[in-house]
């Protein structure tokens, strides 16, 4: 993994790595990978992905209303909250 | 009687707080006065005496008007830091949640609470509990009360450090752990405690921080396997908020405490026998095999040829779930905001400066694996050989009822150590990361003491939903391994 890989999935992230810090980053990054990458020699044709543990189907409830009207409890913790709502850096030009 | 109140088993303060012999108003503040004693340990993020004395005050007042009252009724319990907790900060030892107070209880610690259990305190952990040292804390590294050792501090081990080094260290008489890949199990093994994951889908995950879903579950952390049985029950059971628990009814656990394991079918995994492990661990298993036997079991070899590979799967699986959970910190709803221009910038910045080094690397590592062009042959990869890995136990247990196995490949280590590479730091969790890829029970149970004079443990697995045989299997191995030893600086003191 090079610097602009590691550029590239930070961007993804949305998490600021300083410049100096892209080198040893992918140094780590690379070794990682490059250490999980020996699942390649496992056989796996023909096997299901796991995506699940739990051998039950998704549990199904009536399309009801039971939650809701805590709009306090919602914002309580909104780090830059104003009235009713949470707020952002302008989005729209 | 404060140093003895401190010394009980959650089945000892239950019997005396039945016949009158002391109060849980007494029974907690003498586990305050040793959270007081014992600061520096670093065990808790946030002590909460006010809650505390208040719910114990709760709980004699039930007693005195002769309410039948629970088995944690009035036991002062310390709960990590990930989980949710009404009106009380609660962190994830991250930056990112600064300041986070939820305006509501996660479930199982609600199960505790209104079971009548005492919250003396939040405990310290791993970052997201993310790690394997408790060195990833924002709030800074706890120190295994059985430390220091030749001159250095000790880890705890992780993530559920502060609970192990809490419980270990008598600032309480049990604590919640979670375990994603060993986060239970292996900081009991390093601490000298009981640490049970159950299955997957006993616990309710409902808000408990998460990491990764489909690997997350909640257990007790004790001193006693009958006490672990005993805080399980309270803490089990099915919950419509979280689809993954499972609507299954909860057994008595304390009940499949008999003693008698003859005829049970231990299975011994060769493939646990690996490179590099210190021979005392090795020798440790053989204690176990031999103590299980003299008890009445018969020992089988079973194998469980994809373990090599759970590791590596568990490192992509783990940051995969973990980088789209942690998506959530945003700077918007909670927590830390670092401002910017515009509103990438900020999340930029505020992720940037909220997570830290280790947090920062699994997130990225989980972008990497799930990204376009590498998602079939890192993430689906993963998710195939998670099923080899899972049937392959599925096959043992056709022929066994329980799996024995060391905890952890080492004792605790010395605070700064295995931190060249990530990798070593990784590899700690080699025994551990198989159970909960599998979504299988296991408990730690200490079994002995190293060369050093540290705690070691030995692990037992079983089918999923059969915690009953785990914990009648974990008594034997207790009843026969006789650890009676303790931390020398006592309560944690130091």
């Amino acid at each position: 993994m090079d610097t602009k890989t590691v550029k590239d999935i930070a961007f993804l992230a949305r998490i600021r790595v300083a410049d100096d810090q892209l080198d040893s980053l992918a140094g780590e990054l690379s070794a990682i990978i490059g250490w999980v990458e020996q699942l390649a020699e496992v056989y796996t044709e023909g096997v299901e992905p796991m995506t699940s543990v739990v051998e039950m189907a998704l549990p199904r409830r009536d399309d009801e209303v039971t939650d809701g009207r805590c709009r306090e409890d919602v914002l309580a913790n909104a780090p830059d909250g104003t009235d009713d709502f949470y707020t952002v850096p302008k989005v729209v030009e | 009687m404060t140093s003895l109140l401190t010394n009980l088993s959650i089945a000892e303060a239950r019997d005396g707080l039945r016949t009158g012999d002391f109060s849980s108003v007494e029974l907690t503040r003498a586990h305050l006065d040793a959270i007081e004693g014992a600061a520096d340990a670093n065990a808790f993020i946030t002590v909460t005496p006010e809650i505390a004395l208040e719910r114990a005050a709760a709980s004699d007042e039930r007693r005195s008007e002769g309410g039948t009252a629970s088995s944690m009724d009035g036991i002062p319990i310390a709960v990590k830091d990930l989980f949710c907790t009404e009106g009380v900060l609660t962190t994830a030892a991250s930056h990112i949640l600064d300041g986070f107070v939820p305006t509501y209880e996660s479930i199982v610690s609600a199960k505790l609470r209104d079971a009548g259990a005492v919250m003396v305190g939040k405990t310290n952990l791993d970052e997201f509990a993310m790690g394997s040292s408790n060195i990833t804390s924002y709030y800074g590294p706890v120190r295994n009360p059985w430390g220091p050792k030749d001159g250095k501090d000790l880890v705890p081990g992780g993530s559920s450090g502060g609970s192990a080094a809490a419980v270990a260290g008598r600032l309480s008489l049990a604590a919640i752990g979670t375990d994603t890949g060993g986060s239970i199990r292996q900081p009991a093994s390093f601490c000298g405690i009981v640490g049970m994951k159950p299955t997957y889908g006993r616990c309710s995950r409902w808000g408990i921080v998460a990491f990764a879903s489909s690997l997350d579950q909640a257990g007790p952390m004790t001193r006693t396997v009958r006490d672990a049985a005993i805080m399980l029950g309270a803490m089990a059971g099915h919950d419509p908020k979280d689809s993954t628990s499972a609507p299954v009814e909860v057994p008595d656990f304390e009940a499949a405490l008999t003693g008698d394991i003859r005829g049970l079918r231990v299975g011994i995994p060769s493939e646990y026998r690996i490179d590099g492990m210190a021979g005392e661990i090795d020798t440790l298993w053989q204690k176990g095999i031999q103590w299980l036997e003299a008890a009445g079991a018969e020992t089988v070899e079973v194998s469980l040829p994809h373990t090599r590979y759970a590791l590596a799967t568990y490192y992509i699986v783990a940051p995969a779930e973990a980088s789209s959970n942690l998506a959530r910190y945003d700077g918007v709803r909670f927590g830390l905001r670092v401002a910017g221009e515009t509103l990438d910038e900020m999340y930029r910045n505020t992720r940037g400066e909220g997570f830290g080094a280790e947090v920062r690397r699994r997130v990225l590592i989980g972008t990497y694996v799930l990204s376009a062009g590498y998602y079939d042959a890192y993430y689906l990869k993963a998710q195939k050989v998670r099923a080899l890995i899972a049937r392959d136990f599925h096959r043992a247990f056709e022929t066994v009822d329980v799996i024995l196995t060391p905890t952890a490949p080492s004792d605790a280590f010395a605070i700064g150590e295995k931190m060249d590479d990530p990798i070593t730091m990784y590899l700690n969790d080699v025994f551990t990361v198989p159970t909960n890829l599998a979504g299988l029970p296991g408990i730690s149970v200490p079994a002995g003491l190293s060369a050093r004079g540290l705690p070691l443990g030995l692990q037992l697995i079983g089918r999923p939903f059969d915690e009953e045989t785990v914990f009648r299997a974990a008594g034997a191995l207790e009843e026969a391994a006789g650890f009676d030893a303790r931390p020398d600086s006592g309560a944690g003191g130091r």
